[in-house]
């Protein structure tokens, strides 16, 4: 490559650079300008001029979402929701995956083709059956309610019997060998073995049912039995029709998600390209 | 041997309960139930009588039932390629960067992703506001029109479209991002030797070594764009939720709202129907279309 096709190589390259940085920074930029929003008083947020920084900082939207609304109690329940759902999805799917990379019974393989089809089915058309069933059985406006129906991830068990086949044959056989339980082998050897995929799945799945919105919508009437990302869409009235207050609302909703995130890059971007059947 | 087989097999079944436990109540039985329903006039909860394909017939004569679809399909149009491509061409520049600036401008373009739809919602409906929102400047200095957007039939599902974009191409970038780091970089250094422009590269090596990412990511949105719902749903608050009606707002009106419980079920399976015949075909088709593409 001589000298100047060699410049113009590096300067396309600096352009194209600038402007994946420059596009990131706009991408990003409607969820600084909520935050920048919810931190101005009342009268500059309906400003006609844009402020990129509040000129009088305040935090009283956040105090008035914290202590006027119930947004305290949609907290626990988007807890209860989230982590008892994310635990009832890892336990079941952990154990299927490894019974049907390790056991060896009638009907392995059409368990795991009935798997792998369920992968298409969309939940979302189950709604109404759902909510017949959760009637039925009196959990309409409870946080069980809220998470039966959010059980549903046939991928946690598809990554789970990947990562198992993975494990060495020796290692069971030498178990077994000791006379040990197949329960004793999964949470000596394989679950050990696997840590990182643990922690990576169930932070994904931790997120999937913080943000849900359609089925804790439709199973909760009551405004306290809410989670947080459906209680800040459902009472308006608390809020007013103050934009700022609104816009609090939502960043503490999004808060514990967006922290998660931040904390644990790498995991979820892992676990999230698996789920989508890529190995990463 | 034999006895070995049976004492694992019973194994398999004790380890698989809890499996089969949630599976078959919210999964195998609510999805029975759905076809059940569909052929009767059951409400939302109790039971109806039997009607056989009354539900089905009247479909086509449904003019709702047309809207949802057309809506659906409009959507569909307006957000799977564009993100796509955003998706894409993101990939192409961040996978050049490196580092710690690689890391945030990652960061900077999957956290929209991360968000519940609540909180999407509340940002661009603040943005988009007719009297205040910062969007409407852009407008402005674009030439066009302030317009109430999701107020506006026209621009209503343009611009529920574009915050899909922004809200769910964090996703597709990420799978782009593995696929563009799965390529050898030996590939490149061969390229460049043969003295290869960018373009070139771009064309024989990135684009067809992609096209199974890229099959998998349009099969993907596709598929969720179809089963919309969320967003659709909070911005027509207020608005016209008539005439922007989605198919699985509809199947939730006609179930939630119309207490019709055996008519919602119908529009379901069809919609179940046409999500699992989408999804084997197309993921098939483009593998066919990307495979003689390399020829």
């Amino acid at each position: 490559m001589n000298y100047v096709n060699l410049q113009r190589w590096n300067l396309l390259g600096g352009i194209v650079t600038v402007l994946t940085v420059a596009f990131s920074l706009l991408w990003a930029f409607p969820i600084y300008w909520g935050i920048v929003t919810s931190l101005k008083p009342d009268d500059e947020v309906i400003r006609p001029i844009v402020e990129l920084w509040p000129e009088n900082l305040t935090f009283e939207h956040y105090t008035n979402a914290l202590f006027n609304t119930q947004i305290g109690q949609w907290y626990v329940n988007s807890v209860a929701v989230a982590v008892g759902a994310t635990v009832l999805t890892i336990i079941p799917s952990m154990l299927c995956g490894y019974v049907i990379s390790q056991l060896n019974f009638p009907g392995r393989k059409i368990l795991w083709w009935l798997i792998l089809a369920s992968f298409m089915v969309p939940t979302q058309t189950l709604i109404i059956n759902h909510f017949e069933l959760m009637a039925q059985m009196n959990l309409l406006n409870t946080w069980t309610g809220m998470i039966l129906p959010q059980l549903i991830h046939p991928v946690i068990i598809i990554v789970y019997k990947q990562f198992f086949d993975n494990v060495p044959k020796d290692f069971r056989e030498a178990a077994l060998m000791d006379n040990a339980s197949e329960l004793r082998i999964l949470w000596k050897v394989f679950v050990p073995m696997n840590w990182g995929i643990t922690t990576a799945l169930s932070i994904v799945v931790f997120i999937w049912t913080w943000n849900a919105f359609l089925w804790p919508f439709l199973a909760v009437t009551q405004s306290a039995n809410m989670t947080v990302p459906v209680g800040i869409t459902q009472v308006n009235d608390n809020f007013g029709v103050y934009y700022a207050r609104q816009l609090a609302a939502a960043i503490l909703a999004g808060l514990p998600v967006a922290i998660v995130y931040l904390l644990f890059q790498r995991q979820v971007t892992r676990a999230i390209t698996l789920s989508a059947g890529i190995k990463g | 041997m034999l006895r070995n087989i049976r004492s694992e097999t019973l194994i398999a079944g004790f380890l698989l309960l809890p499996f089969f436990a949630v599976y078959g109540l919210v999964f195998v039985y609510p999805t029975v139930q759905m076809f059940i329903t569909s052929f009767t006039d059951a409400p939302l909860i109790g039971d109806g009588k039997w009607v056989g394909w009354q539900n089905y017939a009247r479909l086509p004569n449904d003019r709702m039932f047309i809207l949802a679809l057309w809506n659906t399909s409009y959507f569909v149009v307006l957000s799977v390629v564009p993100g796509t491509v955003v998706a894409l061409f993101v990939a192409l520049g961040v996978s050049r960067l490196k580092g710690w600036l690689q890391s945030a401008v990652l960061a900077l373009f999957f956290l929209p992703y991360i968000l519940p739809v609540g909180v999407v919602y509340f940002l661009w409906d603040w943005i988009l506001n007719y009297q205040f929102g910062i969007g409407m400047h852009g407008l402005e200095y674009l030439g066009l029109e302030r317009a109430p957007v999701f107020k506006t039939l026209t621009w209503f599902l343009p611009a529920t479209a574009l915050v899909t974009i922004w809200w769910t191409a964090g996703f597709s970038f990420l799978l782009f991002l593995a696929g563009i780091r799965a390529i050898p970089p030996e590939i490149y250094e061969a390229a460049t030797l043969d003295n290869a422009g960018r373009w070139r590269t771009f064309r024989s090596i990135t684009w067809p070594l992609l096209w199974p990412v890229t099959a998998l990511v349009l099969t993907i949105q596709m598929i969720l764009q179809l089963k919309i719902f969320d967003q659709v749903y909070l911005f027509s608050i207020g608005g016209r939720p008539n005439d922007t009606m989605v198919m699985v707002q509809y199947i939730y009106t006609r179930a939630f709202v119309n207490n019709q419980g055996g008519r919602a079920a119908a529009i379901a399976v069809t919609l179940f129907a046409i999500v699992i015949i989408i999804s084997v075909f197309q993921f098939q088709l483009l593998r066919m279309v990307g495979g003689s593409d390399r020829k």
